[in-house]
């Protein structure tokens, strides 16, 4: 019995702070892709300046 | 009544030596690992006379199979007992394993103390290549990748270690844990572009893990060839009558900190419902390894997988039931077994986590690696327009596991922190003070200089007459600071401290 209360309640509490967050979300759905827009306009710097023979060399020993 | 879940998880780092027409990895692991004991010796600080100690390799035993039976066509793996290997004053193991530096955390209390000590290891592991970097010639440098493969077919591990109940069937620890390890990749896979079984880009742009393409086997002794979802090694590190040491081969290396709270953290609740039998359901696979690979190459998250049963669910919908479980577990059991402060705090962030997955996996872009680096991989192929076979894509791959600050992509997506940068700086030096490695770590602080080697369930001290004297440390849940630390505090020399403890 008591497992069944908690299926039951699970999507209840689900369905409401979906209905609460809602704002918030896209709020901070904005502020994420600005950030990334950020990121992205400083990220060549950043970068490895040949990605081609940067992945190429890049070879491990085979580990556990 | 579960036994509470001492855990710690094993980083084996990818290495580049950069600058040199010859690079040999051992090499370039034995130079980072040397310089940063050189330069903490050389600061005099707590880990007085440390590079001297090494570790003690009397009662390893990594072929020794959990299901009984030595197979012999397994090969187990060789321990390397030539190459550095370390013991650090925070109580963790630092050496050459196989061609990588790997960094084990001590034996940790619960999966908060674990996440802290894992970013304790990374800033070791940064400030390791400064300093070989500093003693190498000029225009050569080592840079650590926290990562698990090269892209190119060669993988190396992140393993985590948790303290189980040895009365525990090891059938049922195998049929149990199993669903969990094939869909907790929804939130713990690091992402990688592409795939190592030979799929094209159309086929596979990106997948959740890094390591699901390398396992082969479900259950067996090997961690190098044919890996199994369930390693067997039998190696408990501790009283044999009484543990199981679980060691996890499955798991990809996070750079979120709440994915590997999330990690640790479910599988250890989940390990003390086995041992509680609270579980209740079958819940095998029809194919562990098919259904592995599914999840792992399934951006939609919404695949059907076959159970054993003959029933069709979603990864999403295990994960579901499993939360369900948990709350009806921790109900009736408390969190006593998995940490009462972080017990309540995994199952919020669990539900959370499994609730964003359902609804807008993107909104988790700040604590799920594998959806934090496809935003970045994918925004980055928009704005140039490039094919999902681009070297540009798997550099920035690469480069979000990168160690370096000033070029860790990972550091700058915007990755929520749940350590306080305090905590990570004292784990540096200091041990957890609720496992033995309290007593590992105090005991190598203070008589650093009297301890000829050390080991996870022993330290060997050399007290100025014969013979050495070994200290077993058999209960990994005893030697914590509530223990011996006024002892320790009190003892003026290791003969002291060894009388005292009546060793």
């Amino acid at each position: 019995m008591p497992e069944r209360e908690q299926i039951r309640r699970t999507p209840t509490e689900r369905t409401e702070s979906t209905v609460d967050d809602a704002p918030a979300i896209s709020e901070a759905g904005e502020k994420l892709k600005a950030e990334l827009d950020d990121l992205l306009d400083e990220i060549d710097e950043v970068l490895e300046t040949n990605a081609e023979e940067f992945v190429r060399s890049f070879v491990q020993k085979g580990g556990q | 009544m579960a036994i509470k879940k001492i855990c710690g998880i094993e980083t084996e780092y990818g290495i580049v030596h950069r600058g040199t027409t010859d690079p040999n990895p051992i090499t370039a692991s034995s130079i980072l690992i040397n310089s940063y004991l050189s330069q903490l010796s050389r600061s005099g600080g707590s880990a007085h006379g440390l590079p001297t100690i090494g570790w003690d390799f009397e009662f390893e035993t990594p072929g020794v199979d959990a299901r009984g039976v030595a197979d012999w066509d397994a090969m187990p793996p060789e321990v390397e007992t030539q190459m550095v290997n370390a013991v650090l004053t925070n109580g963790a193991r630092y050496y050459v394993d196989h061609a990588h530096p790997e960094l084990s955390t001590p034996e940790c209390g619960d999966a908060l103390s674990v996440v802290t000590f894992d970013r304790s290891a990374d800033v070791i592991a940064e400030r390791s290549m400064r300093a070989a970097d500093a003693l190498l010639p000029e225009g050569q440098s080592i840079v650590l990748y926290k990562n698990n493969s090269d892209g190119k077919g060669n993988s190396y591990g992140c393993h985590e270690n948790y303290l189980l109940d040895r009365n525990l069937p090891f059938g049922r620890i195998v049929a149990e844990i199993t669903p969990h390890f094939i869909t907790r990749q929804l939130f713990c896979g690091a992402g990688k572009v592409g795939s190592e079984l030979g799929l094209t880009a159309e086929e596979v742009p990106y997948q959740l893990t890094q390591r699901a393409d390398f396992f082969e086997e479900e259950v067996g002794l090997e961690t190098t060839l044919k890996r199994p979802i369930i390693n067997t090694r039998d190696e408990p590190h501790a009283d044999p009558q009484k543990y199981r040491r679980l060691h996890v081969i499955i798991g990809d290396a996070n750079m979120s900190e709440v994915a590997t709270f999330l990690k640790v953290g479910t599988t250890a609740i989940i390990l003390a419902m086995i041992e509680d039998d609270w579980i209740q359901r079958d819940l095998r696979f029809a194919d562990p390894l098919h259904s592995l690979q599914t999840v792992s190459v399934d951006l939609s998250l919404s695949s059907l997988l076959k159970l054993a049963s003959g029933q069709f669910v979603t990864a999403i919908d295990i994960q579901r039931f499993l939360i369900e479980r948990a709350i009806d577990w921790s109900e009736h059991h408390g969190f006593e077994s998995v940490g009462v402060v972080a017990g309540p705090e995994i199952l919020r962030r669990w539900q959370a986590t499994v609730d964003g997955l359902a609804t807008d996996p993107s909104s988790l872009a700040s604590t799920v690696d594998w959806i934090a680096k496809l935003r970045l991989i994918d925004g980055y192929r928009e704005r140039h327009d490039l094919s999902w076979s681009d070297a540009r894509l798997r550099a920035l791959d690469l480069q979000y596991h990168d160690l370096r600050p000033e070029r860790s992509l990972s550091q700058r997506v915007g990755l929520e922190t749940i350590c306080h940068p305090e905590a990570i700086e004292r784990g540096i030096t200091q041990p957890p003070d609720d496992t033995r490695a309290y007593f590992r770590g105090a005991c190598l602080t203070k008589f650093g200089d009297d301890i000829v080697s050390a080991n996870w369930d022993s330290l060997v001290f050399d007290i100025g007459v014969e013979p050495l004297r070994r200290v077993a440390m058999m209960e990994p849940s005893r030697g914590t600071a509530a223990h011996v630390a006024s002892v320790i505090e009190s003892s003026n020399t290791s003969a002291e401290l060894l009388e005292r403890l009546g060793s």
